[in-house]
């Protein structure tokens, strides 16, 4: 390893003496080599690449030497630090997304517009995809506790609870960040490289705000509605299906879902739904609101936002089943 | 006015812009040339804002830009116009509610009013058959047209033209250089012209920055920058074969 790797420290950024032509390093865990301002994954190192070496799992070695190859300046940033970045910037971002909207009117008008993208538009999905979840975790649960000792109501009980604690809120969100979050990212991110929020700022719009700010609130709004809708639906194609299927008698289905219930539960869900709603609608936007360069770039920010936004409900799913079901 | 003062600006290691030293006269058309990737757009970018400058100041009517805070400078950026070489019209608004949108955001005009000065401006551009058109629906010239309206809705002080005749015909393009001269002279402001079409620069320019390689290298009037000798600025201007036969017929006529 040469010793201008050894002596980098966590946070430090500098460019280094590079190896010559040949020579095998090995980056420190948790670095990785970026050129002048774009990270190098291993796919752009195989683009501009030299020479490749080793096999799998040897980005940053390849990353290191392709860039000795190539003659460029290399920079190793440690990744925790680029992470820290990201989530200060995020933070300093949203601040500007809440802020006073120049005309309350126009943002109001907004707002109903932003619930029915938003909202509105994902019912039917979110329909179909409760009912035949309701249905089929009927079935699984029927098949699963087909004992003498286990009460047949069990299953409905088992569908409520399932449904209202992670499905209707959890997995429906998922479901959301790849619709909405994906469609969020995409139309931020072309304004961004079409010019449009430079129009918006040259103008003495907060184009944050204008354009977030009513996105995360239609957001926070609709998605508790659509989660009731998805909880009301799940529960009935269970009852659908255990009585077209003959597996649950309807009577002993609607005990079930009746026995022993919490609304609590209930409470907790839109909690959670409401904390996933900003993370659905704010980091997608935070990543289009970002993206420079042309198309490419705003399709991948779409797929890097989607992936973001599911890491962090789950992150957040599990904070908050810790904080409110103790 | 609008007077740039020693501005550099660089992204990591580039230097882009190296000590500008510039003034933007009122109520002339002030054209900016240079050659791509010269720094002319980033030079804008930094006066209105959408770059932070390393250091140097704009100053606007003698208020130093760069050190305001947000507030401040959004009301400033209310007296700023531009028009962006793609347009930048908002996608998913109408011609129509594209001019009224600057007035919506800063007035407090019923949707009468706000409708008759988006027609007024419209009209000026010569626009008046596509204010229910979204624009996907326009082609190059009338794209450039609408954002010259929208640029004018709210009376600016300063109106900046990134490349307003790039794709388009010469005809359309005369046609566009002549609005933003007739604009400029009847509504008296500082308008700010990128380009490096010299047809443009021969039409309406009055004061003429050139900058190369980053560097404020020349500024004058459009007859000083036929008869100039600088170099690099003499093949800038004489780089066409038409340009060519200009200074044939100049030097024949002196």
């Amino acid at each position: 390893m040469p010793s201008g790797i050894a002596l980098l420290k966590l946070g430090q950024s500098q460019p280094l003496p590079l190896p010559p032509l040949g020579l095998r390093c090995r980056l420190p865990p948790f670095f990785t080599a970026h050129d002048e301002s774009t990270a190098i994954s291993s796919k752009v190192i195989r683009r501009r690449g030299e020479r490749l070496m080793g096999g799998k799992g040897t980005t940053r070695q390849t990353a290191f030497y392709c860039l000795a190859g190539s003659g460029q300046k290399a920079y190793f940033w440690p990744q925790m630090f680029k992470l820290l970045t990201h989530i200060g910037r995020y933070l300093l971002w949203m601040g500007r997304v809440f802020r006073r909207p120049e005309k309350m009117r126009i943002f109001r008008q907004r707002i109903f517009d932003e619930v029915v993208a938003v909202g509105y538009n994902s019912v039917g999905l979110v329909a179909l995809v409760s009912l035949f979840m309701g249905a089929v975790l009927t079935i699984q649960l029927a098949y699963n506790l087909e004992s003498p000792l286990i009460p047949a109501y069990t299953v409905g009980l088992g569908v409520r609870d399932s449904i209202l604690l992670e499905f209707a809120p959890t997995i429906i969100s998922i479901i959301l960040a790849g619709k909405v979050g994906s469609s969020i990212a995409g139309e931020i991110g072309t304004m961004r490289v079409t010019d449009q929020i430079d129009a918006l700022d040259i103008m003495g719009v907060n184009s944050t705000g204008y354009l977030v700010g009513p996105k995360v609130i239609a957001a926070m709004i609709s998605n508790p509605i659509i989660v009731m809708i998805s909880m009301i639906l799940g529960i009935f194609g269970g009852w659908l299906a255990g009585i077209l299927t003959g597996e649950v008698a309807s009577s002993t289905y609607i005990y079930g879902i009746q026995y022993w219930f919490q609304p609590y539960y209930i409470t907790y869900a839109l909690i959670k739904t409401v904390v996933f709603a900003v993370v659905i609608t704010s980091i997608p936007a935070y990543f289009g609101y970002h993206t420079t360069g042309g198309a490419l770039e705003v399709g991948r920010a779409s797929t890097v936002s989607v992936v973001y936004s599911i890491v962090v409900i789950l992150i957040f799913n599990l904070l908050l089943t810790q904080m409110l079901l103790q | 006015m609008i007077e740039v003062k020693g501005l550099n600006k660089s992204f990591g290691d580039v230097q882009v812009l190296r000590d500008i030293n510039a003034q933007f006269f009122k109520g002339k058309v002030n054209i900016i040339i240079g050659q791509s990737g010269s720094g002319k757009t980033v030079l804008t970018k930094c006066m209105v804002g959408l770059h932070e400058v390393d250091s140097g100041t704009v100053t606007y009517d003698g208020t130093d830009f760069a050190s305001l805070n947000f507030k401040e400078k959004t009301r400033i950026r209310k007296d700023i116009g531009m028009l962006f070489q793609a347009g930048a019209l908002f996608d998913s608004m109408t011609v129509e509610e594209n001019v009224m949108f600057p007035i919506s955001m800063f007035t407090n005009q019923t949707l009468a009013e706000r409708r008759d000065r988006a027609h007024f401006c419209l009209e000026r551009v010569n626009l008046t058959n596509a204010y229910q058109l979204f624009p996907a629906e326009l082609s190059g010239g009338m794209k450039k047209r609408v954002a010259i309206a929208r640029a004018i809705a709210n009376n600016p002080k300063y109106l900046y033209c990134d490349e307003p005749n790039s794709g388009l015909d010469p005809k359309t393009g005369l046609v566009i250089d002549q609005l933003i001269q007739e604009i400029t002279e009847e509504y008296d402001i500082t308008t700010i012209v990128i380009t490096h079409d010299m047809n443009s620069v021969i039409e309406i320019g009055e004061h003429i920055q050139f900058i190369y390689k980053g560097e404020n290298w020349w500024q004058g009037t459009k007859e000083e920058i036929l008869r100039t000798d600088n170099k690099e600025v003499s093949d800038f201007v004489y780089a066409s074969k038409f340009m060519k036969r200009v200074r044939q017929d100049l030097a024949k006529a002196q």
